[in-house]
């Protein structure tokens, strides 16, 4: 039976969502039921002088209107950011304040101002029309390379520099730089994303008089750490009588980590009204206040020598956090950033400066990948300069300054445990049939296009995290995860993970590995997670954290079944619990052929005694019942890498760009299930080639937002990819028993750089992020046809 | 107000409406059918597409009261007597779908094309799902799935 792990098995959790019985936030009603409509703000960056809402309160089915000064006599609190910086002077990051609902000012279009609560949502949202807010208009700032010049945003933060991190050793890296054959240099900016899950947020309060009981419906990624926010930040509610349930979530990206103003203000508000308040966004509402991703403005530079060894490398980025700060929006562009900026380079010296910067857009905080691909299109992009300017081959050259030995210190806080980076690099070659790309060149040339290659090879930091490295540089809580393997009495398992699925699969992923570890059938074990009143505290799912992490709780946790199990089975078999072995779910005494199934043990555990034909009386000192629980803290992050080879073909009439040939060859460690690995690789190289070609979040000079609606922002569809071509390499993980290292994110991390990269080799000259057809067309205008040359 | 009688998933229903009741929400709020979603507010995602006398319709931008005498399949009638539709079996078999939220539009769009080319080309289905975003899955395993429900419808 032990075959599970590794096997490509179709998803448990299909079914309901394919015959339509998926159980969306959205899609829950309760009795008394109110809806909720926000009154948002029209203004980028405005005082408050008045919120009336005389009018209002008297339209049609209007139950209640809430505003911030509400929320001030209530004594809510404020949104918070988890991670604590400290930039280079010694100062703590400066974090301005972030009501719920907004009382002085408002600080970006879409911005929370009052809640109309009514009996039907039209109501709501005919009377928030009457919601007469007075603003006074002030200046927004809006773009991020020129915030730290322009009026400060938020009182007491001056040139709206939030923090300004430094991370290396400037003295050796410039001491790096001197003795340097060559210095290539870079200026790239790292667009602005919006991450589009494709059900909106949604969230329903449900408070109970009675009982005193408040549970929060909520499309959330971590219902766990949004209850304690809710409760220790935003004093919403007690603890313990706070339940939150994050039922099935239609994608989340990041975009569902944050405890949002919207989760609050319907708890708080049903609490004020005794009844269920419900808020569902609409799409618009979502391309206003998710929050958004990305965002950086940047200088590079990298020092070799004239053999192709990479001697430093010096990063200077201005990140926009938008209006305020989030839960790891300042985590995002620091030790999630700048540590990657070394990529799986061996690169002995380096210095990065973050200087983070607030503006009057939606804030920005993890978007897929979170500081991974913003550090990975940095360091691939200038790799794929240096090797052109020194004349190396694009694979030979990174050969040359892969780390090679392992575990890796690397200079900036990184200890690389496994890998093989030549392996993942020889298989994409080989896969993708790079030496005859000069014939599909010029095949190319003859349909009139011109074609590019483009590549990268990235690392990733996954697992997050060990809560002792994590704690120690600023994180508010840690980081591990928990699990709860509840063996019933006749003999089926029901497993509570504090990591949450919305979409990764992990109904079946955790089964898989359950499975295989106490030797139950698939069906018979049913994994539970999204609801704070079943399983064990949890940190929820992102940073391509569920199975290193959250797996790995599981796997001790059924360590810790087959322990007591032992005990039980030596009894019942007249044997010493050192005398008994465990395969394929059989207890079996040594020497012997006296056995027991864990199926009859846990009913023992059950019925601990003797009578009639059950003799099961459990040994002494052990307790009756088979429930163990683990906490997992990881001893240190996974990293994943791999090689990602694209090719693409630019239309020279239209300046139309496509990805005609895809390769990536992975190493995740071990794989538990190569169909869902697969469509998590798929959908994130899918995501990366959006942010390359065709997304991009855009805000006028006033600090209105240009794309809000798919009419505006552009969604990669069916009909803007190739077949991805995919494979894999291995080098097991050392940090959990697992040896899985994640690969939730690693499509969206290093498929940016390696389709840039093909379009400059396309087209000839730089171009940014989004390679738009208008884009390319000028930038081949400008340099020229290159037809003749191809 | 107008009355409407609707064939919905086989069963015949009569019910009062206003003029601008808009079928998805008919559907989820008035008949609980909460498999229909509804992702967007300009018509551009297709997590709401339904069919509407055996044709693709995105039921975010389709009057009930327009719809008076027809027959609406949504994704809760495509499965007969408890056995999935071909085209839920290839979903699941090529891992088309992840977070499930675009999946019903997504399968009653891909049925549709079926119906409309037998054997369509990779090109022909891509071209075909443009009107549905899915954000998950890169669209692979959907391409994948259509391909191998044509070869057994």
């Amino acid at each position: 039976m032990a075959n599970l792990v590794g096997a490509r098995i179709e998803r448990k959790e299909d079914k309901k969502f394919l015959t339509g019985r998926g159980n969306y936030t959205a899609d829950i009603n309760l009795a008394r039921q109110t809806y909720a409509c926000f009154v948002r703000s029209p203004h980028a960056r405005a005082k408050i002088n008045k919120v009336d809402i005389s009018k209002a309160s008297k339209a049609p089915g209007v139950v209640k209107i809430l505003t911030g000064e509400d929320l001030a006599k209530d004594k809510i609190g404020g949104l918070i950011a988890g991670w604590k910086i400290v930039s280079q002077d010694g100062k703590d990051m400066k974090i301005p304040p972030h009501p719920p609902l907004a009382k002085d000012s408002v600080n970006f279009v879409g911005d929370h101002v009052a809640v109309v609560i009514a009996e039907t949502l039209e109501e709501a949202k005919n009377a928030a029309e009457q919601v007469n807010v007075g603003y006074k208009i002030q200046k927004a700032v809006v773009n991020t390379a020129d915030a730290m010049n322009s009026e400060a945003i938020h009182e007491g933060i001056d040139r709206n520099l939030c923090f300004d991190f430094l991370l290396g050793d400037k003295g050796k890296t410039d001491e790096a730089f001197s003795k340097a054959d060559k210095v290539v240099k870079l200026d790239l900016v790292n667009n602005r994303l919006i991450p589009n899950a494709m059900e909106p947020r949604a969230a329903i309060g449900d408070y109970n008089p009675s009982s005193e009981q408040l549970t929060l419906y909520t499309a959330s990624q971590n219902p766990h750490l949004d209850r304690l926010i809710l409760s220790a930040f935003n004093a919403v509610h007690p603890e313990h009588k706070f339940r939150v349930v994050a039922p099935d979530v239609g994608g989340g990206f990041g975009s569902k980590i944050n405890a949002y103003a919207e989760d609050v203000v319907v708890a708080w508000a049903s609490k004020k009204i005794e009844r269920p308040v419900k808020w569902v966004a609409e799409r618009s509402e979502s391309f206003l206040s998710d929050n958004h991703g990305r965002d950086h403005v940047t200088h590079a530079e990298l020092a070799l020598n004239n053999d192709g060894k990479i001697t430093g490398i010096k990063v200077d980025t201005i990140a926009n956090l938008g209006a305020y700060a989030l839960v790891f929006a300042t985590v995002t562009p620091t030790y999630l950033y700048a540590p990657l900026l070394l990529g799986l380079y061996d690169i002995p010296t380096a210095c990065c400066t973050v200087k983070a910067v607030y503006t009057n857009t939606a804030p920005v905080d993890a978007y897929r990948g979170a500081g991974r691909p913003e550090a990975t299109y940095v360091v691939e992009r200038i790799i794929t300069e240096a090797a052109k300017e020194i004349g190396m081959d694009q694979a030979e050259f990174r050969r040359k300054n892969f780390i090679k030995k392992f575990p890796h210190q690397q200079c900036l806080i990184h200890n690389i445990d496994s890998g093989n980076y030549d392996a993942h690099l020889d298989k994409a070659l080989e896969l993708s049939d790079y030496k005859n790309f000069e014939n599909r060149r010029s095949q190319s040339a003859k349909k009139g296009k011109l074609r590019g290659i483009g590549f990268s090879t990235y690392l990733e930091a996954c697992g997050i995290a060990p809560s002792a490295v994590v704690m120690s540089i600023g994180a508010g809580v840690g980081l591990w995860e928990s699990a709860e393997i509840r063996f019933n009495a006749t003999g089926n398992i029901s497993v509570f993970t504090g990591a949450h699925s919305h979409g990764q699969g992990h109904d079946t992923t955790f089964a898989q590995i359950v499975g295989d570890k106490l030797g139950v059938p698939i069906d018979n074990i049913d994994i539970v997670h999204g609801d704070t009143d079943k399983g064990p505290f949890g940190m929820g799912t992102y940073g391509s954290r569920s199975v290193a992490v959250g797996g790995t709780a599981i796997v001790k946790a059924c360590d810790k079944i087959i322990e007591k199990g032992k005990k039980v089975a030596a009894k019942m078999l007249e044997g010493k619990p050192e005398d008994i072995d465990f395969k394929d779910g059989e207890f079996i005494l040594k020497n012997s052929n006296k056995k027991k199934t864990i199926g009859e043990i846990a009913f023992a555990c059950y019925l601990p005694g003797t009578f009639g034909d059950i003799k099961s009386p459990l040994p002494e000192g052990v307790e009756p019942g088979l429930t163990e629980t683990s906490f997992f803290d990881p001893s240190n992050f996974s990293f994943p890498s791999g090689s990602h080879i694209c090719e693409v073909e630019v239309d020279e009439e239209t300046g139309e760009t496509k990805v005609v040939k895809y390769t990536v060859v992975d190493d995740f460690g071990t794989i538990i299930n190569p169909l869902v690995v697969e469509g998590q690789v798929y959908g994130g190289v899918a995501q990366g080639i959006g942010q390359a070609l065709y997304e991009n979040a855009h805000y006028d000079e006033s600090g209105q937002l240009t794309t809000a609606s798919y009419m505006d922002y552009t969604m990669p569809r069916a009909d803007n990819f190739p077949q991805i071509k995919l494979d894999y390499t291995s080098t097991p993980a050392t940090s959990n028993p697992l040896g899985v290292k994640g690969c939730g994110e690693a499509g969206t991390i290093a498929s940016p750089p390696a389709v840039m990269n093909a379009v400059i080799d396309a087209v000839g000259t730089d171009v940014s992020m989004p390679a738009t057809a208008e884009k390319v067309w000028k930038a081949l205008k400008k340099n020229g046809s290159k037809k003749a040359a191809a | 107000m107008a009355t409407v009688n609707i064939r919905i998933n086989g069963k015949k229903i009569s019910k009062e409406v206003s003029d601008s009741t808009i079928l998805a929400d008919f559907l989820r709020d008035g008949l609980a059918l909460t498999g229909t979603h509804v992702g967007c507010d300009t018509s551009q995602c297709g997590a709401c597409v339904v069919h509407l006398d055996g044709i693709s319709v995105k039921s975010c931008t389709t009057l009930v009261a327009d719809c008076d005498g027809s027959e609406i399949t949504t994704i809760e009638g495509l499965a007969s007597n408890g056995k999935m539709h071909p085209m839920q079996e290839a979903f699941k078999k090529h891992h088309g779908l992840q977070c499930g939220f675009c999946t019903p539009g997504m399968v009653m769009s891909a049925v549709d094309l079926l119906q409309k080319n037998k054997n369509p080309s990779e090109l022909e289905i891509r071209d075909w799902l443009e009107g549905n975003i899915c954000r998950c899955t890169g669209y692979q395993g959907i391409v994948a799935a259509v391909k191998d429900a044509a070869s057994k419808m």
